[in-house]
């Protein structure tokens, strides 16, 4: 019996899409979030919108704090750690939860390297900007990408640039000769036998999620539009003024992405959404999605 | 022959390609009106608290059990969690398809998920498949007419009821078609061959 084979990471990313991820600080947010239909909740101390607020050192979230939040609900629980941290990562393993997202969110234990994510039992998401960054990413092993976006900026124009830019360099491989794709392998910075792959699928060989930004329901229209499989809802919901209401409603835009009349409706009445911030007016030093390497 | 795939939430293109392994036509449906073209059904896998909450919202309820009277359906994980008549969660209302109670995540949280054989007694022969299981669920509790197709750990995770099939793992993740045939082929040919008397 094998336990720790890559497919079995990829197949929880499968059950995933279509699904709404919401990060959630408490057990009543992930109780919330359940009942409104997420697919999953990712359990952090700070939502990026307060760590971006409060600044400090990020680091993965306090255990006792993940587990009342697994004892809460019944739907897959994930967390985050430091970029490199290995260690953070083997005490997730250790505390059974589901994913174990690598995150620019954080504040990065390793300015070179990233976790060797092939080692663990536990899949891993990672955040990426390019396809260069997301095939390093599954070269080490996650079993899902997401775009990085701007994490607690309720802003959406970042997580669109990321997904526009993987999808135009997937397309952009399909169309090269083989000798081109190893000219174009070093220019993106990613691994040969990958790009050979992604070439020749058209597509990337894990689901690829949206985060980073997503505020509103056409935020969720919008990234599933562009091609992304679910979304992430990071401080979206919990910072928003009425997070129940919001959350049901951008759970049924995942799935009636294309459904305009639909989507119509379910953006009715939701109260404010998160306050958003420019990106132009974030310094680039403090912009998480320059995190990651 | 047209198979619906219910695309509210999950593992939906899995379950396309092994249709087309078998040359059935597919659509993605997430309208209780899209049901009336269909000549089956899948409900994937997925969030069973997600399915529900979107079928509930979405009227699919009443239209998936009446489908259930006269059309096969093939639930996978989630799906047969969803084919059941109860299951241990609040936020899970089974459509009660088949006679079967279930516990969700029974064999634990992702990092014990797993991959093993199993063997598979389908349309009155065995076969040894690989067997997938996320998160998966256990049959508790299983009625009279509940045929069991396949057991893990002498547990059945495989069943049948009539023109319904329902499995705790994911034969789409590794692209097995034969439940798919059984489930919407061989049903099929079973109907056919019976004598009609109004010819």
């Amino acid at each position: 019996m094998s336990k720790s084979n890559f497919e079995l990471k990829v197949g929880l990313a499968e059950m995933l899409k279509g699904g709404v991820i919401m990060d959630v600080m408490n057990p009543e947010q992930a109780r919330i979030a359940e009942d409104a239909g997420a697919v999953a909740v990712m359990a952090l101390e700070r939502i990026p919108a307060l760590i971006r607020k409060e600044g400090g050192i990020s680091r993965m979230s306090d255990p006792e704090m993940i587990r009342d939040i697994q004892k809460e609900v019944s739907i897959p629980v994930m967390a985050k750690i430091r970029i490199g941290h290995f260690a953070e990562a083997q005490i997730l393993e250790a505390l059974e939860v589901d994913f174990i997202d690598e995150s620019e969110v954080l504040t990065p234990a390793d300015e070179h390297n990233h976790v060797w994510k092939h080692d663990f039992k536990v899949p891993f998401v990672c955040g990426c900007r390019d396809l260069g960054e997301a095939l390093r990413r599954i070269g080490e092993g996650a079993a899902m990408i997401r775009t990085k976006g701007e994490a607690g900026s309720g802003n959406i124009v970042e997580a669109v640039r990321h997904m526009r830019k993987v999808t135009s360099q997937i397309k952009e491989l399909t169309i090269l000769s083989r000798e081109e794709l190893m000219a174009q392998a070093k220019i993106l910075g990613a691994p040969f036998t990958l790009v050979q792959q992604v070439a020749k699928l058209g597509k990337l060989p894990v689901p690829n999620f949206a985060a980073g930004g997503i505020a509103t329901p056409a935020d969720a229209s919008l990234m599933m539009q562009l091609g992304a499989e679910t979304v992430f809802v990071g401080s979206g919901i919990f910072m928003s003024e009425d997070p129940s209401s919001r959350a049901n409603a951008i759970v049924e835009a995942v799935t009636f992405y294309n459904d305009a009349g639909k989507l119509a409706n379910i953006s009715h009445g939701l109260k404010k959404a998160m306050d958003g911030l420019d990106i132009a007016k974030i310094p680039k030093e403090e912009r998480l999605q320059e995190r990651g390497w | 022959m047209n198979i619906g795939i219910l695309s509210l939430q999950g593992d939906v293109e899995k379950h396309g390609s092994v249709l087309r392994s078998l040359g059935i036509d597919f659509f993605f449906v997430r309208y209780a009106d899209e049901l009336i073209e269909l000549d089956g059904l899948i409900i994937p896998g997925g969030e069973s608290t997600t399915l529900t909450h979107l079928m509930k919202k979405n009227k699919l309820f009443q239209s998936i059990q009446l489908f259930a009277k006269n059309k096969p359906i093939l639930g996978t994980c989630a799906g047969m969690i969803m084919m059941s008549k109860k299951s241990n969660h609040r936020l899970v209302t089974p459509l009660g398809i088949m006679d079967i109670e279930v516990d969700r995540n029974a064999y634990g949280r992702q990092v014990f998920s797993f991959v093993d054989d199993l063997p598979v007694r389908i349309n009155g022969h065995t076969e040894k498949i690989k067997a997938t299981f996320i998160r998966a669920p256990k049959i508790t509790q299983w009625g009279k007419d509940v045929e069991i197709l396949a057991e893990y750990n002498k547990e059945p995770c495989a069943i049948k009821q009539g023109m319904h099939i329902a499995l705790s793992f994911h034969p789409e993740l590794n692209g097995i078609n034969i439940f798919h045939k059984e489930a919407f082929i061989n049903h099929k040919a079973e109907r056919k061959s019976k004598p009609s008397y109004a010819a």
